[in-house]
C-alpha cells in the first residue's frame, strides 16, 4: 500500500522575466489501487502539476510538501522519484538519437531493480510487454522516440510503465494526439499495468474520451493552479455536458 | 616544386613540394593556420636531424622499409608541417594489397614512435578490385607528424581508420591524402580521442570517374585538448561523389576543437554528389568548438551539394527524460554522449572497430566496461 500525499503545493516555473506561480495550493492524496482523474482547461496548470511531481528543473516548488509513503519527494533527485516509485507518462516525450529502446528500457530497468536482469529472461519480458501493446518487436531497436508517430511514442510510455511497475502512475494526456484505435490500445496495456501491480494513478486531461477506457474513481477539476472542485465519476460526465465554463468564471486563467 | 591550378578564390593548397624553404613558418595568421596553436606546434615545423622513426611490425600486408622520396607514393607535401614530416621521415610503413585480392580481416597497423620526436610515413596502396580494412593505431607517447598516403586502385574497396589514442600529452600533426581510383569506394574515418594538440588533414582526390568516398570523423575533447581536422574533396572527375560526417564531443576550460570542411567541386566534375556535415555536442560552459564548411561549386551540373554544420548544448530534456526512468544523471549523460556517436560509428564499415572504438569512447566517458558490454550484447 502506497500512498503520494501533496499539501497546499506551490510552484512556479523560473522564465527570463524571473519566477511566475503556476500553483496555488494544491492539495491530493492518492493512494495504491485508486484512480484519480485531473481535469482542467488548457494552461490549468495541470500539466505542471505532473512535471513537479517528477522534479522537473524548470520549475520551482515555494510552499507545500509532496511526500510518498511518508518520505519527502521534493528532497530527491529526478532519478531517486522514479527509483521510489514514481513514474511520470509524459505529454512529449523527447528523441534521444543513438539510444535504442532496448538499451534505454534495460537500463531503466537495471536502475529500478537494483540490478541489471538476465539478457534472455530481460528479452522475453521486453517481448511480451510489447505484445500486449501490439508493438513490432523491431521496435526495440528504433532510438528513444526518433521518428515514432504520436501512437508510438504513448506505447513507449505504456510499455515502460509495465516493465518498471511504479507504486504511483502520473499520465500527463495520454490521451493526446492518439486516434481511437490507439487510444484503446494505450488504455488496455494501462489497465492490464494497473490490474497486474495494483498502483496507484493520476490522470492528466483535458478530455473525457480517455475516462471511458480508464475508469477513475476521483475526478477533479483543475482551474488556475488548483482543484476547485472534487467528486466521483459522475463529475467527468457533468465537465462531458457542460465543459469547464462553470468553474473557470473570472477567475484569471494561467497561461 | 609543382604548382597546383587552381582557382583565385579557392581554398585548395597551393603547392606541392618536398623542398621545406618552398613553405614558411605559419605565424597563425594563415587561413589554413588561423586556428591553430601554432607555438605549440613548432617543435614539428622546425626541421630537426634527429628525429626518430616511426615503424610498425610487419605482417601480412605490412612492411617496413627504409623511406625512399622516390616511392612515397600519389602525394606531396602541401604544408609546412607535412615537408618537415617528409624531410625527417627515415622510415615507410607500408601496406600493399594486390589486385584482386579480397581480406576479410583487418589489416592492424600498430604505429611504434623511436623516439620523442618523430616523423612517420605511411603508404597503403590497394590494388585494383581488392577489398580490405586497414586500421592505423596511433596511440602517442611521443610527437609525431606524417602522412597517411592512401591509394585505392580501381573498383578496389577501402574500409580504413585512423585512430589517435593515448597519452594527453603529445602533438601529432598528420595529413591523410587518399586518391580513389575509378569505381572505386573508400570509407575513411578518424578517431581522435588521444594528444594535446592534435590536427589532423584528411584529403581526397579522385583518379578517375565513378569514386565513392566517405570521410568519417569522431572526436572527444576534454581538460584543455585542442583537437583540428580539416577535410579537403577535390571533386575533378565527373560522377564521383563525397559525404563527410564528423562528430565531436568536448567539455572542459581551454578545450577547443575544430573543423574545416573544404569541398570544391571543378567544372569538369559533373554529376558530382556531395554532402559534408559536422556535428558538435558542448557538454559544458567551458569549451569552444569551431565549424566552418566551405562549399566550392565551379559547376552546377551537379546531382546535389550540400552541406550542415550544428553545434549545440546537452539537451536538458533528454536528461530529464532518462533521469525520470531512474537513471542516475551520470548513466544518462554517459548514454547520451554515446548515443550522439553511434550513428557515425555505425558507418565506419567494421562491426568489430565500431565496438572497439565504443569501449574507447566508454571508457573516456567513464562507463562500467561491464555496462558498455551490455548495452553492445542487447543492441
Amino acid at each position: 500500500m502506497s500512498t503520494l500525499a501533496i499539501n497546499d503545493l506551490h510552484a512556479s516555473v523560473l522564465t527570463d522575466g524571473g519566477p511566475r506561480e503556476i500553483l496555488r495550493g494544491v492539495t491530493l492524496t492518492v493512494t495504491s489501487g485508486s484512480t484519480h482523474a485531473v481535469m482542467g482547461p488548457n494552461g490549468s496548470g495541470k500539466s505542471t502539476l505532473a512535471y513537479v511531481i517528477a522534479g522537473h528543473p524548470k520549475y520551482v516548488v515555494t510552499a507545500g510538501t509532496i511526500t510518498l509513503d511518508g518520505v519527502d519527494v521534493l528532497a530527491m533527485t529526478v532519478d531517486e522519484r522514479a527509483r521510489a516509485g514514481l513514474f511520470l507518462a509524459m505529454q512529449y516525450p523527447v528523441e534521444i538519437p543513438g539510444v535504442s529502446v532496448s538499451n534505454f528500457l534495460r537500463t531503466s530497468a537495471t536502475a529500478a531493480r537494483g540490478e541489471a536482469p538476465k539478457l534472455r529472461t530481460w528479452m522475453k519480458e521486453m517481448k511480451d510487454a510489447m505484445g500486449v501493446l501490439q508493438m513490432d518487436p523491431a521496435f526495440a531497436e528504433r532510438n528513444v522516440n526518433e521518428g515514432f508517430s504520436g501512437g508510438e511514442k504513448k506505447r513507449h510510455e505504456i510499455l515502460q510503465l509495465s516493465l518498471l511497475k511504479p507504486k504511483i502512475a502520473i499520465l500527463d494526456e495520454t490521451d493526446s494526439g492518439l486516434d481511437v484505435d490507439a487510444l484503446r490500445v494505450v488504455s488496455e496495456g494501462f489497465n492490464a499495468f494497473r490490474e497486474e501491480t495494483g498502483a496507484g494513478t493520476l490522470l492528466i486531461t483535458h478530455y473525457t474520451r480517455i475516462l471511458r477506457y480508464i475508469h477513475p474513481d476521483y475526478v477533479h477539476v483543475f482551474v488556475d493552479g488548483r482543484i476547485v472542485e472534487s467528486g466521483g465519476p459522475e463529475l467527468a460526465s457533468v465537465l462531458e455536458s457542460e465543459g469547464y465554463e462553470r468553474f473557470v468564471g473570472n477567475a484569471p486563467v494561467a497561461s | 616544386m609543382t604548382s597546383l591550378t587552381a582557382p583565385p578564390m579557392d581554398l585548395a593548397p597551393r603547392l606541392a613540394s618536398t623542398a621545406i624553404d618552398d613553405f614558411a613558418m605559419p605565424t597563425g595568421r594563415e587561413e589554413a593556420w588561423r586556428f591553430a596553436p601554432v607555438d605549440r606546434l613548432a617543435g614539428l615545423l622546425e626541421p630537426d636531424g634527429g628525429s626518430a622513426a616511426v615503424v610498425a611490425d610487419p605482417g601480412p600486408f605490412i612492411s617496413v622499409v627504409d623511406f625512399d622520396p622516390e616511392d612515397a607514393g600519389h602525394w606531396r607535401p602541401t604544408d609546412r608541417g607535412a615537408v618537415v614530416a617528409w624531410a625527417g621521415a627515415r622510415s615507410a610503413v607500408q601496406v600493399r594489397v594486390p589486385a584482386e585480392t579480397l581480406v576479410d580481416e583487418p589489416i592492424v597497423v600498430r604505429l611504434q614512435a623511436q623516439g620523442p620526436r618523430a616523423h612517420a610515413h605511411v603508404d597503403v596502396r590497394i590494388g585494383a578490385h581488392s577489398r580490405a580494412t586497414v586500421v592505423v593505431l596511433n596511440e602517442g607517447g611521443s610527437d609525431v607528424s606524417g602522412a597517411l598516403v592512401t591509394e585505392i586502385g580501381d573498383g578496389a574497396d577501402l574500409t580504413m581508420l585512423s585512430v589517435i589514442d593515448g597519452p594527453r600529452e603529445n602533438v601529432q600533426m598528420w595529413h591523410w591524402p587518399a586518391r580513389v581510383g575509378r569505381d572505386a569506394r573508400f570509407t575513411g574515418s578518424t578517431i581522435t580521442l588521444g594528444g594535446s594538440v592534435v590536427r589532423n588533414l584528411p584529403s581526397v582526390t579522385y583518379a578517375g570517374p565513378g569514386g565513392a568516398a566517405t570521410l568519417l570523423g569522431a572526436f572527444l575533447a576534454d581538460a584543455g585538448q585542442y583537437l583540428e581536422h580539416r577535410i579537403l574533396v577535390t571533386h575533378d572527375q565527373p560522377h564521383c561523389t563525397s559525404s563527410v560526417v564528423y562528430k565531436g564531443a568536448l567539455s572542459g576550460a581551454g578545450t577547443h576543437t575544430v573543423w574545416v570542411g573544404d569541398v570544391v567541386v571543378r567544372r569538369e566534375a559533373v554529376a558530382t554528389d556531395t554532402y559534408e556535415m559536422n556535428r558538435n555536442l558542448l557538454l559544458d560552459d567551458g569549451a569552444r568548438a569551431d565549424s566552418v564548411p566551405n562549399l566550392e561549386l565551379e559547376t552546377g551540373d551537379v546531382v546535389s551539394a550540400g552541406h550542415a554544420s550544428a553545434t549545440g548544448r546537452f539537451d536538458d530534456e533528454q536528461l530529464f527524460y532518462l533521469q525520470a526512468r531512474g537513471i542516475p544523471e551520470a548513466v544518462a549523460r554517459q548514454l547520451v554522449v554515446r548515443g550522439f556517436f553511434v550513428d557515425v560509428l555505425s558507418r565506419v564499415g567494421s562491426s568489430q572497430w565500431r565496438s572497439i572504438v565504443l569501449s574507447r569512447i566508454a571508457d573516456r566517458l567513464g562507463m562500467d566496461p561491464d555496462f558498455e558490454l551490455d548495452l553492445e550484447a542487447a543492441e
